[in-house]
């Protein structure tokens, strides 16, 4: 039911993820940010048990930030991405954080990029990737249109398409997209898609 | 000085001393010197070898020079089994930062990793300190070539130049007015040379009394540590003009 998508373009990276909190057939609510900043120049993007999504994301946030602290300096992307991973792969065999990842960010020696990681701790630094019922859509998608080098116009586009897949064709599709982007000034709010709007007051 | 307090390692004199951490460092001072230089392109270790036999297997054992991951080694003045330790204590370190971060180990947080160790047998467990001190020579992306020396108190520090070992402040003056700050790897070779030359007890300087070790990068843009042989070592004594006997010992 969740979905979460991202890629990589010319100089940035941009993540999607649906907004909904659902509880079996109750949705707390349709507007639920699941992308934290891990960094200024980072984005975390997350899917699955809504506890172990919130506290082991912000557990990786605490320690990213405590190693800046420390030594002066932030981590890397890909050293983030392997320390999340080597956090999951530890927690695994005892008691496991249903959680699925994508972590976007930017670097000044390597540009952007974009890591899968699953809640089996599998590591990959892809250009496109997805989690979810969503991702059987999203990734045909992004396989079907994506370029290298996209700028950040077509990337939306790319994403727009998506969503509208999403959308049209999964039978409980989430109403509401928020969109996030990470380049070199940093990672920050992109957009919201939203089909729905939280109604505040009973129709009467 | 008041001996009563010289037992305990973890607690302090009445005159805000730690009474054992001095004494490490005393025994550090009649141990074999090291040097190290920061150079522009590298860094140079260089040490005395107090151990010195014909009988000694040069190729397979040394006794100053120990790299610790790929791009980070060190020198070790003091006493030899104790350093033994930290350098395994450091390895893993360094393993187990590229094991989490799959990157190497920043080469100041290695040295402050190590440090933190070596405090801790300062204040707790009733263990006696440390009686080494180490030169770190290494190279990382943030910061290039760096050189870090550390003492039993768990202090470290950056520096262009230091040395520790038996007549480390003679030798520490020698480097503070001869050090030149763009100076290249040959020639931060030769005024490590020269300045062990001059502050070593012994009459002569042959390459088996030294151990020199260079850190660099390679063309291709990896770091190389170069543990220099014996033959290579007398070729660069004959070529400095340091293999006379020294005027004086100091």
């Amino acid at each position: 039911m969740e979905c979460v998508f991202g890629l990589v373009g010319k100089g940035f990276a941009i993540v999607a993820a649906d907004t909904s909190a659902v509880h079996s057939i109750l949705l707390h609510k349709n507007n639920e940010d699941k992308i934290m900043l891990l960094d200024s120049h980072k984005l975390v993007a997350a899917s699955g048990e809504p506890g172990d999504r919130v506290q082991f994301t912000e557990y990786v946030q605490k320690n990213v930030s405590l190693y800046k602290f420390r030594n002066g300096i932030p981590l890397t992307t890909a050293a983030a991405a392997n320390f999340t991973r080597g956090e999951l792969a530890t927690a695994l065999r005892k008691n496991p954080y249903s959680v699925n990842i994508l972590i976007a960010g930017y670097d000044e020696e390597c540009g952007a990029s974009l890591y899968y990681i699953d809640y089996i701790a599998t590591l990959h630094k892809v250009d496109k990737g997805a989690f979810g019922y969503g991702s059987y859509f999203s990734l045909s998608t992004m396989d079907r249109h994506y370029r290298e080098d996209m700028s950040v116009e077509e990337a939306i586009e790319l994403v727009d398409k998506c969503i509208l897949e999403i959308r049209s064709r999964l039978v409980v599709a989430p109403p509401n997209f928020v969109i996030k982007i990470v380049d070199k000034d940093g990672a920050r709010d992109y957009a919201w898609r939203q089909s729905v709007q939280d109604v505040t007051t009973a129709a009467v | 000085m008041s001996r009563r307090y010289d037992s305990r390692t973890t607690i302090f004199s009445p005159e805000g001393r730690l009474y054992q951490v001095e004494y490490a460092m005393e025994a550090i001072g009649n141990a074999g010197s090291a040097i190290g230089i920061l150079s522009k392109d590298g860094v140079v270790l260089i040490g005395e070898k107090k151990v010195t036999s014909k009988l000694l297997q040069t190729s397979t054992s040394s006794e100053k020079m120990y790299k610790i991951d790929d791009h980070v080694a060190c020198a070790v003045a003091g006493i030899m089994s104790d350093a033994n330790i930290l350098i395994n204590t450091a390895r893993v370190q360094a393993q187990r930062y590229t094991f989490m971060y799959q990157e190497p180990m920043p080469v100041e947080q290695l040295v402050q990793s190590l440090c933190d160790t070596k405090q801790g047998y300062t204040q707790f467990g009733g263990l006696r300190p440390f009686g080494v001190s180490f030169l770190f020579a290494g190279w990382d992306k943030n910061h290039g070539f760096q050189l870090y020396m550390s003492d039993p108190s768990g202090n470290y520090g950056g520096w262009k130049a230091a040395a520790v070992g038996a007549n480390n402040q003679a030798a520490q003056s020698i480097l503070k007015q001869d050090y030149k700050e763009d100076a290249t790897r040959e020639e931060a070779v030769e005024l490590a040379l020269k300045v062990l030359s001059k502050t070593m007890d012994s009459t002569s300087l042959t390459s088996e009394k030294l151990e020199l070790a260079e850190v660099f990068l390679t063309p291709s843009g990896s770091v190389k540590y170069h543990l220099h042989s014996p033959d290579s070592l007398t070729k660069l004594l004959l070529k400095h003009g340091v293999t006379q006997p020294a005027a004086e010992s100091s």
